[in-house]
């Protein structure tokens, strides 16, 4: 079939500002090589991602923990075909795992072959700056 | 509350639709919906549009108000549902409330998606993005299919479910999309070319995959009064409404072998419709990638969890087997326009529950005359499963 005729709409670049100053500790300790959590100071509930507010009281007054990065992976994928703004980064293996204080994790998982990769296998959660000095965080082997 | 009727069903060609922008393309469902139900636009005193992609993957930003314009609609109660891939849905709904509530006597809930005015990485980055942009998208990249991927592997991992069972999904989906001339995907497949279709997001291959589809789909939706006055033969009853939703990051389910939504949702609707899973004479399901479908099955009540894979080796959800699902080619095959699916499911049962105008091999048989639609939103970030009756 030939290609329908259209018109081509006017061309919009979007770049978003993410505010990021509650969870301010959380970039910082990436910097730092740490991996934090926060904390519920009224009942106790540990947050990852972090965030400023309960979600289980509704209070506010959050306090800052280090975790552990102890993990056990419960699931992953290999992605292949990639989203434009990954198109330069090779196929990337994401996974889910928990970390011993019982909150879970999704993160990139590197260091490993992809055949050696198991659902229920140990890794540790590593904080991260990216060649293009992004701050994240990553699932790789325990040494 | 009062009883709600679909009293008119329409639907476009689903496809590549580059011929019709976002309004012609609402049309074309539009119109022999309302031709269906007998009446005339002006007699539709509420609107729900649900769609996703505006201005993302497709130029209108507000393409209810552009819908409405086109279809002679301007003057009605107005409002676009977004509920992801369940934004259908959520207008089927909304709508039936609308008459449900006693507030307008006839509303209609269109559902219109143009999803191929951009290239495909565009597409993988704004879908990707349908979760929790910041913690999973901004640094990981998850695409769409990938979030099922980590399902399907959870899902294989602990129930033994193979890439096999998954592939009999696609083949029997595309098999009663092969009979049905709306659909997208009209060719067969054999379980050999799902496992030798490229990887999309392991174990995920892509005729694991549903297609990047355009397409619409549009519901008349009545009090009983109405359906009186109108003389209509065969109202189709909304007898059971269920929705619930699940949390944003997917790091935050409680597994990966189900949707909790589903469960909560699909309890909901057997509960007001009063009926068991076991009444059904035909469902269709939300099969965006193949592992969803026997998810579905299992957190649908069709059998118990871990046991889905077992009922498509079985040939349970074909036509003669225990619960045919999805004999319309489902979103893998019909197709999935995003914000249409809900709309388009809810057509297709119609058409079913009134044994008329679907092709004579994809007609399910009636013994209860009712009929299930399950559409979930995001990775069971939303859910609506809606019963209807004859």
């Amino acid at each position: 079939m030939a290609a329908m005729p259209s018109l081509k709409s006017r061309e919009i670049k979007i770049v978003q500002d993410i505010p990021i100053s509650k969870t301010l500790p959380f970039w910082e300790g990436l910097k730092q090589g740490k991996v934090l959590a926060t904390k519920c100071k009224k009942c106790g509930k540990l947050y990852f991602p972090p965030v400023a507010d309960c979600s289980q009281c509704l209070a506010s007054d959050m306090e800052w923990v280090e975790l552990s990065g102890e993990a056990t992976i419960e699931t992953f994928t290999h992605v292949v075909v990639r989203p434009t703004t990954f198109q330069h980064e090779k196929p990337y293996t994401v996974a889910i795992g928990r970390l011993k204080e019982g909150v879970r994790v999704l993160a990139w998982l590197t260091g490993f072959k992809l055949s050696e990769v198991k659902v229920g296998m140990k890794a540790k959660l590593v904080a991260k700056i990216t060649p293009e000095g992004n701050l994240t965080y990553e699932f790789t082997r325990l040494e | 509350m009062r009883k709600v009727a679909v009293i008119g069903v329409g639907s476009s060609k689903f496809g590549v639709r580059n011929d019709v922008n976002v309004a012609e393309l609402a049309f074309e469902a539009f119109k022999p919906s309302v031709e269906d139900a007998g009446i005339s636009p002006k007699d539709i005193e509420f609107v729900a549009v649900g769609s996703t992609g505006a201005g993302a993957w497709y130029e209108e930003l507000l393409p209810a108000v552009v819908s409405a314009e086109y279809c002679g609609l301007t003057g009605a109660g107005l409002v676009r549902c977004e509920a992801a891939c369940a934004s259908g849905s959520a207008a089927f709904t909304t709508a039936y409330w609308a008459v449900a509530s006693g507030q307008a006597e006839i509303a209609l809930a269109l559902g219109v998606e143009k999803m191929r005015e951009i290239d495909t990485p565009t597409m993988m980055e704004w879908i990707g993005r349908a979760g929790y942009y910041l913690w999973e998208f901004h640094n990981f990249g998850v695409t769409f299919p990938a979030y099922y991927a980590l399902y399907a592997t959870a899902h294989m991992a602990k129930f033994g479910t193979t890439e096999e069972d998954l592939a009999l999904v696609a083949v029997k989906n595309h098999k009663y999309a092969s009979m049905n001339p709306i659909a997208h995907l009209q060719n067969r497949i054999t379980v050999d070319d799902v496992l030798s279709s490229m990887v999309i997001a392991a174990p995920l291959k892509l005729f694991d995959c549903c297609p990047v589809t355009d397409g619409a789909a549009s519901l008349i939706l009545a009090s009983e009064e109405k359906v009186k006055e109108l003389k209509i033969d065969t109202p189709v009853w909304v007898a059971g409404i269920g929705y619930a939703s699940g949390t944003a990051n997917l790091s935050k389910r409680l597994d990966y072998v189900g949707l909790e939504a589903t469960v909560s949702a699909s309890q909901m609707a057997y509960k007001m419709a009063k009926i068991s899973p076991d009444q059904l004479d035909v469902a269709v399901v939300h099969d965006c990638f193949t592992i969803a479908e026997i998810m579905a099955y299992e957190d649908l009540g069709f059998c118990k969890k871990g046991e889905g894979a077992k009922l498509i080796r079985e040939g349970q959800t074909e036509i003669g087997g225990k619960i045919p699902v999805n004999v319309d080619g489902g979103l893998k095959a019909k197709g999935h326009p995003i914000g249409a699916t809900g709309c388009s499911m809810i057509y297709e049962l119609t058409k079913q529950l009134r044994e008329e105008a679907v092709e004579k091999g994809r007609q399910a048989p009636m013994k209860n005359y009712i009929a299930l639609a399950h559409n979930v939103g995001g990775t069971g970030h939303y859910c609506y499963v809606t019963i209807l009756r004859r």
